[in-house]
């Protein structure tokens, strides 16, 4: 009985597991373009775009994964369907390039920084610049006048 | 040692600053090109732009350069499209029609599912040459700026006559399509 149980507690989880897995239409509604107006499924009524939106609920119901109604949707309309470019191939750039820019920026501001620092500690480590004597003896006299 | 880091910094803002610029001025000059249709409202002599593209009514590739010689009436549509409904019918009468005079019909299917475009077909019973362009590869070259739009091209392969931007044989261009036709047929009067 306990042995029963606990299968039937397995597959459970096994179903929700998968349940969650699933994607829902309106993820992939999200993740594609409308061809004609340029945004995404979800926020477009354009003709084409509910008849897309459509074919992604009839795939779904028919099985098909979200891998496999993207590459559908992609023979049909070319890779400007997908509302991020794919990683691979020279589309790869798009994802890659913007964390060198960061990566850059990041040594950039550090190098400079550390040459700012060492400027910094040059100029403090140098001698006291020598006080003009007219100057001095001026606060000379003025200290003097001040503590009598 | 500061200062030659200070002047590498210095270069390298310059040289991104430069490349920005470069980019921007390729962007103004060069990627700004007219479409087939915005010259042709302009009045310059145009050639219909090339495609070589899948067809739909039957196996095997359409080349527009194979129809040279042949008037033609090119017609962008999708099965999506409201208006592409419209004049379907008229565009299957004007094919038989002329015909025998060596016009031909041209359907392009822009930004559609092909099994839909099939569909429209048959329920239409188009049977002239229509190709498939599922990802818009003419668009730009062409100037489309919606569906239907459609084209008269001469035997030499120019376009000829104006660009019908919306159902053809209507009220408002059937002169423009009954023009277009004969211009593309090699009639000036």
């Amino acid at each position: 009985m306990r042995r029963a149980l606990a299968l039937c507690a397995l597959a459970a989880a096994l179903l929700a597991g998968a349940a969650a897995a699933a994607p829902s239409p309106s993820d992939l509604e999200a993740e594609l373009v409308c061809p004609v107006c340029g945004t995404t499924l979800d926020q477009s009524d354009a003709p084409v775009a509910q008849r897309m939106k459509r074919y992604i609920r009839e795939r779904l119901a028919a099985g098909a994964t979200e891998a496999q109604i993207k590459a559908e949707l992609v023979d049909q309309f070319g890779p400007g369907v997908l509302a991020e470019p794919p990683k691979s191939g020279f589309d790869l750039l798009a994802w890659l390039v913007p964390f060198a820019v960061l990566v850059a920026g990041a040594v950039g501001v550090g190098v400079v920084a550390w040459a700012w620092s060492r400027r910094r500690g040059e100029a403090d480590t140098g001698p006291p610049a020598e006080l003009d004597p007219e100057l001095e003896r001026r606060v000379d006299a003025e200290l003097r006048r001040f503590e009598s | 040692m500061t200062g030659r880091v200070q002047r590498v910094g210095q270069a390298i803002a310059l040289a991104g600053v430069a490349t920005l610029l470069g980019l921007l001025v390729w962007k103004v000059a060069f990627d700004n090109e007219e479409g087939a249709a915005d010259k042709l409202a302009k009045g310059e002599l145009v050639y219909a732009p090339a495609f070589s593209l899948d067809r739909l009514d039957r196996d095997g590739t359409l080349s527009l350069a194979s129809l040279r010689g042949k008037p033609l009436v090119v017609n962008f549509w999708a099965s999506w499209c409201g208006p592409c409904k419209d004049e379907a019918p008229v565009l299957q009468q004007t094919y038989e029609r002329y015909r025998n005079q060596g016009l031909v019909v041209l359907g392009v299917d822009v930004k559609d599912f092909r099994e839909d475009a099939r569909r429209f077909m048959r329920r239409y019973g188009i049977t002239y040459p229509v190709v498939y362009d599922g990802k818009g590869s003419t668009i730009g070259r062409w100037g489309i700026q919606g569906y239907p739009e459609t084209f008269f091209v001469d035997r030499s392969g120019k376009l000829v006559g104006e660009r019908i931007a919306g159902a053809v044989d209507i009220e408002r261009n059937r002169e423009a399509f009954e023009r277009g036709i004969a211009l593309a047929l090699g009639d000036q009067s």
